[in-house]
């Protein structure tokens, strides 16, 4: 199969998700028992409100007709009006993109290369101190859940050492790059807690390659073990780190909202927080959408990637 | 958050990566499937063992001291966890108060034993019920094949691309904070995982020499299913039950935290955490000891987890321990 047949035929599939995804995202909030309406209106609104609520949101029509209004809307761009601001989901929701995407990018950038690092440390040293060290930290780093790292980390560097500031509170017009030390902490939390997956999975890859046959002839024809490693095993060892970036990108979506909650960051978790407890069914049904397809394209480009660069997978 | 496979190349055959993380825990689950086939591990001490893997002592140790917090909990507390003592508000651990008192003057150490009540009750039902029907749907539709199979995956497919958290957040949304929902939420996450890993598990299986006689013999699928399929996938159960364990306890507790799940004043230790963080700068113990309990829960899963699946890959042969 050529590169060409093997994009179109993922694209088709992520597609094919992105619309199952749109089908449960709609199927979760509007179909299952706790009506939209009355979610608004909480558990002792009078019926007559509920009802006046339904129909003023149009939920008396029948589902697969708003389904398919949401989506068409959705695609147009139309993205509906918060029930709790009064104002448009749209641009709310791309500014606060925006600033998780810093938060994200800079965590990717120190995140991703540190892990790799480590495990291909540990894959070369398996079994010996170092490896297990490794192993203990990034354990301890990814078991203790967002929230309690973020916390600790406030103790330590905002209230004893006081050299960062403990939440993210900023004025509206502030863009992000003015306030650096303000993302410090955050980055920092989100690195912790995504160190373990990415290093035990490259060091097992590197474990894997190192006793391989090509790396037996390699030095048997008498390169220095330097040259082995980069040139011959860290090639093949940093393939599936690929996908595994691609994975990492969705774990840390989960892990925005609640380092954003705990630092008070204006980004698209915290607004997804907003939207959960206010009830708010536009601006939820959105921002969940748009994160799950923003993981769907991270995926596609992930496969594409990896199979530009391993056409074994392509058949 | 990550899943923490043991054993396992890799090398993701298919590019599908919608779902290559449970490709990958399966790649483990398989290896650790097929581990049954080599020989026993036979009689080994204990100190054997925790030289084999610490990782498995520790792990069990952690588990086992939580489940006595759950089990004497209620007879060892000092004080109801809503008892107020306003006169000792705020006040740091002391011998009267073994952890301090929160803002009402509530005895922290008792809120915290009380918690792991709360906390680990509900993580433990949604990864039974989560595991236990991923474990069914993914054993029938591997078993079963065709069409099916194909329709049920791509569902699976499409509540995958949902990083955990937010489909549990959406869930939560339309069910409305309680304990109960909270366990369905989970539950729900959990679901396609499980069967995902469960079917790659299967699909490895069903094929060989064994399975094929039950069927020449005319057993029913069910009868093949879970006299022959079941008992040789119980390692990757094992090991699927203790790391979804970690992560129902992470999920719970960070819903508990945004305020969505269990909610006051029942006393759940991401909820504590959450509480306690008005109070950071002058009562920090308010925070720190809940998150300890919750770092050594999923420490204790996380380390129990990876321990079994090396152990049965290590009898499988491999020398990744």
């Amino acid at each position: 199969m050529s590169l060409g047949v093997f994009i179109i035929r993922r694209l088709l599939f992520s597609l094919l998700v992105l619309l199952i995804v749109s089908v449960v995202v709609f199927v979760v909030v509007q179909v299952l028992p706790g009506d939209v309406a009355s979610m608004i209106l909480g558990t002792d609104a009078l019926p007559e409100d509920v009802e006046t609520m339904r129909e003023k949101l149009g939920l008396n029509r029948p589902a697969h007709i708003r389904y398919l209004e949401w989506i068409a809307g959705a695609v147009r761009g139309d993205w509906g009006t918060s029930l709790r601001l009064n104002q448009p989901v749209a641009p709310l929701i791309m500014t606060r993109l925006a600033n998780s995407s810093v938060l994200a990018a800079l965590t990717l950038i120190i995140a991703v290369p540190l892990a790799v690092g480590l495990g291909i440390y540990a894959g070369l040293r398996q079994g010996r101190i170092a490896d297990r060290t490794i192993a203990l930290v990034t354990l301890i780093g990814t078991s203790l859940p967002e929230f309690v790292w973020g916390n600790l980390l406030i103790i330590i560097f905002a209230f004893w050492l006081q050299w960062l500031p403990p939440s993210s509170l900023m004025d509206a017009g502030d863009s992000m790059f003015a306030h650096f030390k303000l993302l410090i902490l955050p980055v920092l939390t989100l690195t912790l807690v995504m160190l373990a997956y990415t290093s035990r999975m490259t060091r097992t890859s590197m474990i894997d390659v190192m006793e391989r046959n090509f790396i037996r002839t390699a030095r048997l024809k008498g390169i220095g073990e330097r040259k082995v490693i980069f040139r011959h095993a860290l090639p093949n060892a940093l393939l599936p780190t690929i996908t595994i970036v691609a994975m990492n990108i969705g774990w840390l979506m989960g892990s925005l909202v609640i380092v954003e909650t705990v630092f008070s960051y204006p980004g698209l978790g915290r607004t997804m927080v907003f939207a959960v407890s206010n009830r708010d069914v536009p601006m939820l049904q959105m921002t969940v959408l748009l994160t799950a397809g923003i993981y769907c394209l991270a995926n596609l480009i992930a496969d594409i990637l990896y199979a530009y660069l391993n056409p074994r997978v392509r058949y | 958050m990550s899943t923490l496979p043991s054993a396992g190349t890799d090398t993701p055959a298919l590019a599908t990566a919608t779902a290559a993380s449970e490709a990958i825990a399966a790649t483990a689950a398989s290896a650790a499937a097929s581990a049954f086939a080599a020989p026993p591990l036979g009689r080994r001490s204990f100190f054997a063992l925790l030289r084999k893997s610490p990782d498995l002592v520790v792990g069990a140790a952690l588990l086992l001291l939580h489940l006595t917090l759950i089990i004497l909990g209620p007879f060892a507390t000092p004080y109801p966890y809503t008892e107020f003592h306003m006169t000792d508000a705020l006040k740091p651990p002391s011998w009267q108060y073994l952890f301090g008192t929160d803002q009402f003057g509530r005895d922290v150490f008792s809120r915290v034993v009380y918690g792991a009540h709360g906390t680990l009750l509900l993580s433990t039902a949604a990864t039974a019920l989560g595991v236990g029907l991923g474990v069914s749907i993914g054993m029938a539709v591997g078993y079963r094949g065709g069409r099916v199979d194909e329709f049920v995956m791509r569902i699976m497919d499409g509540m995958l691309s949902f990083p955990s958290l937010l489909l549990a957040m959406l869930i939560m949304s339309s069910l409305g904070p309680s304990r109960l929902n909270v366990i369905i939420a989970i539950m729900i996450v959990f679901v396609p995982r499980s069967t995902r890993v469960l079917r790659s598990v299967t699909l490895g299986l069903k094929n060989l020499e064994f399975v094929e006689a039950a069927k020449v013999r005319g057993e029913s699928a069910f009868w093949v299913i879970t006299r022959e399929l079941l008992p040789n996938a119980l390692g990757p159960i094992v090991v699927e039950l203790a790391i979804r364990l970690s992560f129902a306890i992470l999920l719970s507790t960070s819903l508990g935290f945004i305020g969505i799940g269990v909610q006051p004043p029942e006393p759940d230790w991401g909820l504590m955490v959450s509480e306690g963080r008005q109070y950071l700068q002058t009562a920090p113990w308010l925070m720190l000891f809940p998150a300890l309990a919750i770092s050594t829960a999923v420490i204790g899963a996380n380390l129990f987890g990876d321990g079994i699946g090396a152990l049965l890959a290590y009898r499988g042969g491999r020398n990744d321990l």
